[in-house]
């Protein structure tokens, strides 16, 4: 995997206020109730989920309104909020059960939904109070006087477009008190958010109402047209031309939209320190594992510096675990300048993960040093695993022999959320993981 | 007077513009790259005003194109342009950032004021939100299906301006996806042309008949629609359901296309006002249309019939 290009930074370049909180929310994705839990368990300060409407996700897991208050519930313990996408733009068909979906939301004790028509922010005004509404990033906005539009809307929050760099946020943090949230980790649409509509016209999926299916990473051939713009060319012309000038030869990567993935870990001061409010990292489709590495990084990263910002470092290992969730090359969006050619993949992309999640740490005896681990992945005694938690605990070993509840020894656990015990080489949690490598990447 | 739904067109040049008035096109929407997006031509304030000059006697109105994605640094020119453009006396003002809102309705009350946010125009909820906040009309995205076109004109409280013809939208990026690309492959772009003029398109790996065009320009990179929208055989569904504003997008297109375009759509406005009752559609208006389209494009209803899913 690339490394990020972590910029050379001394100090911050720019200082500007956080809205209410004295310390960044971290913002983590959710695609169930499972994912919540393991979000909010490693750090998450609030999680955003999808309903069974409304969202952009259509064709992620979604949340009935039992779970969202089973979520909420949960989330409450720890102090975190949930939030709902409802970011879809809508079309007539939607519009007579927005009122009645946000008040469900209400009623479920959902603390904002993240929404980029107005008709759903308007809706949720009457219907849906005490919701808070965040402006979604789908609305693409880039500018203070827009950021003060929906301040006056009554808006206490707008995600901004992905293209703002730090200057930009410092001058909008300048002029607008309002709560900021910005996209600090995952997938980018390479487009302008809300303004893509590849997915409609290859596949007839409306990608702004939840449809999208990635056309921008798809292949694709750039030609030129040897003909002056407006000229008419006859039709035996056009067919002479065949497909005219390729501007590819023919072992030369293919043209596509697709963008490396974002990460902001190297930047954490920067990020602080420039007054974003939220930062939110993508992924509603992503695994449990990569929700629960990326999230107990960036926890361990903000703390920290937040702890003590003059002597803050960036820890080699972080980024070493960042890695371990997920293989995409990563850069820094439009934070420091607008990407170029070395932040698209042109290359095939490895399809696999670099580790799997392997167990789920369910109990752990400190007098036998026998813990009791939920399968999740085949393991089997000589397994090279690693256990990690919140805040950090980190180790490594080697699976030796494995026990069914009943204790009879078995050659390998392979059977999905069974629950085994094996010997472990130091003191676990509930809901610490364990991961292994994947044995394909 | 019964109803006369305007035609509207965007061009390239103020040459192109007079013969597309002679053609029957009764309003413009016109602009510069640095406030207005993805316009086939430059239209400085002095163009515009000239265009003024010739439309206004001509009862032909005039719209300017302030619809661009604003950043910060976009703010500061925007409120003398918008005072240039109100000194000009243009008759509207298409914006899709609420930015441009907020300064035009300060600047210049009173002047119509045109939302059009692209593929994101989806509801009548949101334009009469759009509405309730100082705007006047709404174009709606083009990726709407006809019943949600019609369907949505009696809830309206702003007029609706419609694409009837030409390509469309269908991916904008701030990012130079085309210098990007070439610069990867090891050939940077030595004349650094990569705009309108270049001809440039991409066929995707498993549509090779499909062309679909693409540009860069200081406002990103765009790609277009590998086809085109004709919908003057419903034309009258559009009619009957009152729309007020037909648009032909003239990107990308020789001005004699877009000349023909004008003729045949002013040919079904003109018959259908004079007699609604008896209207009927002619499949020889389609003829001139038809002879200069592009063979590599396919002319069709676009969204208007399509079944979409998600």
């Amino acid at each position: 995997m690339e490394s990020t290009q972590t910029p050379v930074q001394s100090k911050p370049q720019f200082k500007g206020k956080r809205y209410r909180l004295d310390k960044p929310e971290l913002l983590a994705p959710a695609g169930n109730l499972e994912k919540l839990k393991f979000a909010v368990h490693y750090g998450a300060d609030a999680v955003y989920i999808g309903g069974q409407k409304y969202g952009l996700r259509s064709n992620a897991d979604n949340f009935s309104f039992d779970e969202m208050k089973e979520g909420v519930e949960f989330a409450k313990k720890y102090g975190a909020k949930v939030f709902v996408a409802t970011n879809i733009y809508a079309h007539e068909e939607d519009l007579d059960g927005i009122a009645e979906y946000l008040r469900n939301l209400q009623e479920a004790g959902i603390s904002a939904i993240i929404t980029a028509d107005p008709v759903i922010v308007e809706t949720a005004g009457t219907a849906a109070p005490k919701i808070e509404v965040h402006l979604s990033t789908q609305q693409s906005t880039l500018n203070w006087q827009a950021v003060q539009f929906w301040k006056e809307e009554g808006l206490p929050r707008v995600v901004l477009g992905r293209e703002t760099s730090l200057e930009e946020i410092a001058e909008i943090k300048k002029n607008v008190d309002v709560e900021i949230e910005s996209f600090v980790h995952g997938a980018m649409c390479s487009s302008y958010s809300g303004r893509c509509v590849l997915s409609n016209h290859f596949t007839d999926r409306d990608s702004n109402r939840g449809g999208c299916c990635q056309s921008c990473r798809w292949k694709y051939d750039l030609f030129e047209n040897p003909s002056p713009e407006g000229e008419w060319v006859s039709e035996e012309q056009q067919l002479d031309e065949s497909e005219g000038n390729p501007l590819f030869a023919p072992e030369d990567n293919a043209f596509t939209m697709g963008s490396k993935d974002l990460c902001m870990l190297g930047s954490i001061p920067d990020l602080i320190e420039v007054g974003i409010d939220s930062f939110k990292v993508e992924g509603r489709m992503k695994s449990i594992h990569y929700v629960a590495t990326v999230i107990n990084v960036y926890r361990q990263a903000i703390d920290s510096y937040m702890a003590d910002p003059d002597n803050y470092v960036l820890k080699p290992e972080w980024m070493e675990e960042l890695s371990k969730a997920a293989n995409r090359p990563l850069n820094t969006g439009f934070f420091y300048d607008t990407p170029d050619h070395e932040d698209h993949i042109y290359e095939p992309e490895e399809k696999a993960v670099p580790y799997d999640f392997a167990g789920l740490v369910l109990d752990y005896d400190a007098d036998s040093g026998l813990a009791t681990i939920q399968q999740r992945n085949h393991f089997k005694p000589g397994t090279q695993i690693e256990f990690f938690g919140p805040g950090g605990t980190f180790f490594r070993q080697t699976v030796g022999a494995i026990w069914d509840e009943e204790g009879n020894e078995l050659d390998a656990a392979r059977h999905p959320m069974q629950r085994v015990k094996i010997k472990v080489d130091r003191p676990l949690r509930y809901f610490d993981m364990m991961r292994k490598k994947n044995v394909k990447a | 007077m019964g109803y006369q739904p305007e035609l509207l067109a965007t061009c390239g040049t103020l040459e192109e513009l007079k013969e597309l008035a002679e053609a029957g096109c009764s309003a413009f929407l016109l602009g510069e790259e640095k406030f207005g997006m993805r316009l086939p031509g430059e239209f400085t304030p002095e163009l515009i005003r000239e265009a003024v000059d010739f439309a206004r006697p001509r009862g032909i109105k005039i719209y300017a194109c302030v619809n661009n994605l604003m950043d910060n640094e976009a703010l500061p020119a925007l409120p003398e342009y918008l005072k240039v453009l109100g000194g000009i006396g243009v008759d509207g003002i298409e914006f899709g950032d609420p930015s441009v809102l907020m300064q035009a309705r300060a600047l210049l009350p009173g002047l119509p004021l045109h939302w059009n946010a692209e593929m994101t125009s989806t509801n009548h909820g949101t334009a009469n939100y759009w509405g309730r906040r100082g705007a006047t009309r709404v174009v709606l995205a083009r990726e709407l299906n006809m019943d949600e076109v019609t369907g949505m004109m009696p809830h309206l409280e702003v007029e609706a301006q419609v694409q009837v013809h030409g390509m469309t939208n269908i991916y904008h990026s701030k990012r130079s996806l085309v210098h990007s690309y070439m610069a990867n492959q090891g050939r940077p772009v030595e004349d650094d042309n990569v705009g309108l003029s270049r001809g440039l398109y991409l066929i995707e790996a498993e549509r090779r008949d499909e062309r679909f065009p693409i540009y860069e320009d200081s406002n990103g990179t765009h790609i277009m629609s590998s086809g085109d929208i004709c919908i003057l055989e419903d034309l009258h569904l559009l009619m009957e359901a009152g729309v007020q504003s037909f648009k032909i997008e003239g990107i990308l297109k020789s001005a004699a296309y877009n000349v023909a375009a004008a003729r045949a759509y002013r040919k079904a406005i003109d018959t259908f006002a004079a007699d609604p009752e008896n209207y009927a559609f002619e499949e020889a208006w389609l003829d001139e249309i038809r002879d200069l389209q592009d063979p590599q494009r396919e002319l069709s209803f676009g969204f208007f019939y399509k079944e979409q899913v998600y």
